[in-house]
């Protein structure tokens, strides 16, 4: 299959408006005859599903928390981009395009980008027009602040509580689209098989969490919401839930998986404190435009920082990066991190941290002044770490945040199955090899509120849909399968658990697959994951039964797809013969050991094709073409 | 410092929801001082695993205090004895070596325990589909800068905002009433300009949809506000009350 991006022709910042006015109406009587399942309530499901009920579109929604409004989207802490230019510092729809663009290390979609950017605006509306409590300033006006990769100031934000507050808004929204019955919402419940007839997507087969039932599920189209997979590398700073299970069953039933390797490092996390620890804590990039990184300049200085005088500490991005300084974007200083910390500057009790310094920001502006502004942030690393970093500064170490990859989608937003659409981080769109700060909540609602509600229409309106019933032979097939896998799960009673399992593959593509790569590395990953993927199958240990609230069994299933997943991210990094933002080959470096791009041979999308668990995926590759942003070698300088 | 300590644990097991429970007493050996109380959790299903026992069914997901999933009581207090903390925010170090720790879900007339310390918060959803929203259709919304909110409005909206749907201030009352909840909502809708049209709807329906769920009335015991691991303040009942004796006598929505 000739994958099509189906990008609109005409001018870029003509294409979406005439996309819209292309794309077929559905006639408002015959809404209400579609059924549309929408898995996912983070800020693209729970969007999308409100947005379409509002349309007429009968919705059901699920999720695995007991309430949309828990879905992962709540823990966003820094912002959320628009090209509003409020600040009047300069910024337009096409400085929001061209930075999205540069951030992602030019591996993203132009046309997806700047439509984008030209939405931002809306969804700042919208949210206002909820009742979201963005931040003002004393005029009454939004305020608004600056974050990485970007110069001026865009970022819109809610103390640092930013997703929780619009995922409210989109959670608001659902609620009323449930009470006028137009969503009808399945809390408590695991996608496990996504169902295809006649080469459509007609519907999900789902575990019902609490029960352990197998429910089916028809549908005229369906919408994967699903989130990233950052949870790969078991710590990141995901919640516990994030999974890959929804995209990667898909891609087994088909869908093209675009650019896994493409993996997020954020520079600054609470860093970790022992082997027993079960995620890891962000301190969102906001802090950067205040705090000031630094390490000792001597190696294996262990004074406490108080006792380290200025002209022996090295604020090592301003000295590096003059014009961007502490706002390099995230691959750019997560990489700086390791590489002070490797070479025996890091600091604290595991040598693996650098300082992030707000003495200067509280002498300048007053305590009171950072206090409003990252008051929660600063309790919330208290808390943690029981120091207080009014009085000392805090100390970060890059963690896995976020995935750019994810499964390959058309303008549409649709698959490469006919019917499947995937939205939010579960997509590949938008961010390229690295997403710049404040960026993934915008995608995530632009996709949902002011995307989706158009494209399903355009194919909703051309298609042929024959009715389908759950009893058809497809549904048949997948829930055999689920019982089967569930099964065996249960029926191995080895000696090892699920999540010393999924710890032992996240060390391994931490160590191999995570802020730096090589092909020795990556080559001997592969082999080590497909070796405790045997183990995996024959020596793990599930409690519990099936026809039950079992978290072990949910674990376990979730567990054995990233057993399978985290190999094609080994593929992918192998394959792609260059550094670009988040994937950092050390082959592939600068002399001053920045990623070095190959334009000429790299300039593409890489989207995998499911052929059997041992056999090799196919690579199929969406060429990039930039007719509107000129190639340059990123520099931050 | 980190240190290790030892600690006994008197745990609630429950089936599900139509079993009875009881307390099981299990033994937390060499617990760090830096774990969170839900890795002290974590490391006691990992050895009741591998001992072939089912481990305790609890929720969480975030561990940053945001989401509102997890929650326990423990020893009387919903999310622990940290003031303005979730329980996955709780830290093993404001335990001492030797405490005896009973451990129990959250408990009230409207929530059905799933399994162990997981319960059913879903009537909190059934609260806010009564009325905890602003009605705007996507794309309708005018220019966010066109309607300047006090930002003293704002940040008061906000506080209330803050409520994460955990459900501790209905564990925390006698009564069991949902008022802090509702009042959270309400504020923080009814505050704001764009929430003023539907401020009355929205107060009566919210109240009534209260008692019909099973939950009690609010009979200023102020648990709630002293258990929140939001601080979210009992002020807002006291808003609530007054927008609804308002409601009630005024509006033309009854
Ligand atoms: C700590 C943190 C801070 C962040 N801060 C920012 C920020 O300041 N600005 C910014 O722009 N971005 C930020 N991000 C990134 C951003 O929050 C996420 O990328 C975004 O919220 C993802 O939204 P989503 O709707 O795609 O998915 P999610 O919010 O992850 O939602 C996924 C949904 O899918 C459901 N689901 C998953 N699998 C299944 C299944 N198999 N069956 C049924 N349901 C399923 C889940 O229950 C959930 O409802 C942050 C991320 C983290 C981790
Ligand atoms: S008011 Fe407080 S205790 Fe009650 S649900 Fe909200 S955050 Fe939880
Ligand atoms: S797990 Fe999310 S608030 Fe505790």
């Amino acid at each position: 299959m000739k994958l099509d991006a189906k990008i609109p022709g005409g001018p870029i910042a003509e294409k979406w408006d005439r996309h819209r006015f292309e794309l077929k109406l559905v006639n408002p009587a015959n809404k209400r005859k579609f059924n549309i399942i929408v898995v996912g309530t983070g800020l693209a499901g729970g969007s999308a599903a409100a947005s379409l009920a509002e349309l007429g579109y009968y919705v059901k929604s699920f999720c695995i928390q007991d309430t949309p409004r828990r879905a992962h989207s709540i823990a966003a802490q820094g912002g959320i981009n628009a090209a509003k230019n409020y600040a009047n510092d300069g910024d337009s729809i096409w400085r929001l395009f061209y930075d999205t663009v540069k951030g992602g290390d030019f591996r993203a979609r132009e046309a997806n980008v700047y439509r984008l950017a030209q939405i931002s605006n809306n969804i700042i509306d919208q949210c206002v027009a909820q009742g979201v409590p963005f931040a003002r300033d004393y005029g009454g006006l939004l305020a608004n602040r600056s974050f990485g990769g970007a110069q001026v100031s865009r970022t819109f934000y809610a103390r640092g509580q930013t997703g929780q507050q619009l995922l409210l808004g989109a959670y608001s929204a659902l609620n009323r689209q449930i009470a006028e019955g137009r969503v009808e919402m399945f809390p408590r419940r695991e996608m496990l098989d996504l169902v295809i007839v006649d080469g459509k997507a007609r519907g999900i087969v789902a575990r019902n969490l609490i029960t352990g039932e197998s429910e089916r599920h028809v549908a005229d189209a369906v919408v994967l919401c699903t989130g990233g997979y950052g949870n790969v590398y078991f710590l990141s700073t995901n919640a516990m839930a994030c999974n890959v299970t929804a995209t990667h069953r898909a891609y087994k039933r088909g869908a093209y998986f675009g650019n896994p390797c493409f993996t997020q490092i954020h520079p600054t996390c609470i860093p970790v404190h022992g082997d027993t620890q079960s995620k890891l804590t962000l301190m969102s990039e906001s802090l950067r435009n205040d705090g000031r990184v630094w390490v000792p300049k001597q190696k294996g200085d262990t004074r406490a920082p108080s006792q380290i005088p200025e002209d022996e500490r090295d604020y090592y991005l301003e000295r590096k990066y003059p014009s961007f300084g502490n706002l390099v974007p995230r691959d750019v200083a997560s990489r700086n991190a390791k590489d002070q910390c490797d070479a025996g500057k890091g600091v604290g009790e595991t040598g693996l941290a650098v300082y992030l310094d707000f003495a200067d920001a509280i002498k300048r502006d007053g305590q009171d002044v950072i206090e409003q502004k990252y008051g929660n942030l600063f309790q919330m690393y208290e808390k943690i770490t029981a120091q207080n970093p009014y009085e000392t500064p805090m100390m970060i170490y890059p963690a896995v945040h976020y995935t750019m990859g994810g499964l390959w989608v058309d303008y549409n937003l649709m698959s490469t199955i006919d019917g499947l659409f995937v939205l939010g981080e579960a997509n590949f769109s938008d961010h390229g090899a690295n997403r710049l700060g404040a960026s993934a909540l915008m995608q995530g609602l632009a996709d949902g509120y002011f995307v989706l509600p158009y494209t399903i229409g355009g194919y909703l309106t051309g298609t042929d849909l024959q009715p389908v019933s759950t009893s058809h032979a497809a549904f048949e097939a997948s829930e055999q399968l689920i019982t089967a896998q569930v099964d065996k799960l249960l029926s191995i009673q080895g000696k090892r658990t699920v999540d010393d399992f999924h710890r032992t593959l996240g060390l391994i593509m931490w160590d191999y697959c995570g802020m730096s790569r090589n092909d020795e590395g990556l080559n001997k990953a592969r082999q080590k994951i497909q070796e405790l993927r045997g183990e995996f199958w024959e020596n793990v240990l599930v409690p519990g039964q099936g026809s039950d609230f079992n978290q072990s069994l949910e674990r376990a299933g979730r567990v054995a797809d990233f057993l399978e997943f985290a190999e094609l991210m080994i593929i992918d990094a192998l394959e792609r013969r260059e550094s670009c933002g988040g994937h950092f080959n050390e082959a592939f470096q600068t002399q001053e050991n920045e990623a070095l791009r190959d334009d000429d041979n790299c300039s593409y999308v890489s989207a995998w094709e499911y052929q059997g668990i041992d056999a090799e995926p196919v690579l199929h590759k969406e060429p990039l073409e930039f007719e509107n942003v000129k190639l340059a070698q990123r520099s931050y300088k | 410092m980190t240190k290790n300590i030892n600690l006994t644990l008197k745990v609630w097991r429950q089936k599900n929801s139509s079993a009875a429970g009881n307390f099981e007493r299990l033994e937390a050996k060499d617990i760090s001082t830096d774990m969170s109380f839900l890795e002290m959790l974590d490391i006691i299903n990992e050895k009741l695993t591998l001992e072939g026992k089912e481990p305790i069914a609890f929720d969480h997901d975030c561990r940053e205090g945001i989401c509102g999933q997890c929650g326990s009581v423990i020893n009387g207090r919903p999310h622990g004895p940290e003031k303005g903390t979730t329980l996955c925010q709780l830290h093993m170090r404001h335990f001492a070596d030797g405490d005896e720790l009973v451990i129990e879900p959250f408990r009230a007339r409207a929530f059905k325990v799933v399994k162990d310390l997981a319960v059913d918060r879903s009537p909190l959803d059934q609260l806010i589909q009564a009325g905890g929203y602003i009605s705007a259709n996507t794309g309708a919304a005018p220019d966010a800068n066109a309607l300047p909110i006090s930002k003293e409005t704002a940040e008061m909206a906000f506080d209330a905002a803050a409520c994460i749907g955990c459900g501790a201030c209905i564990a925390a009352c006698p009564n069991a009433s949902a008022m802090l909840f509702i009042g959270a909502k309400v504020s923080h809708l009814n505050l704001l300009p764009q929430g003023k049209s539907e401020a009355d709807k929205r107060t009566l329906g919210m109240v009534r949809k209260m008692d019909t769920l099973g939950f009690g009335n609010c009979t200023n015991e102020r648990e709630c506000e002293a258990e929140c691991p939001k601080e979210i303040s009992i002020t807002n009942i006291a808003r609530l009350n007054r927008g609804f004796i308002k409601a009630s006598l005024f509006s033309s929505e009854k």
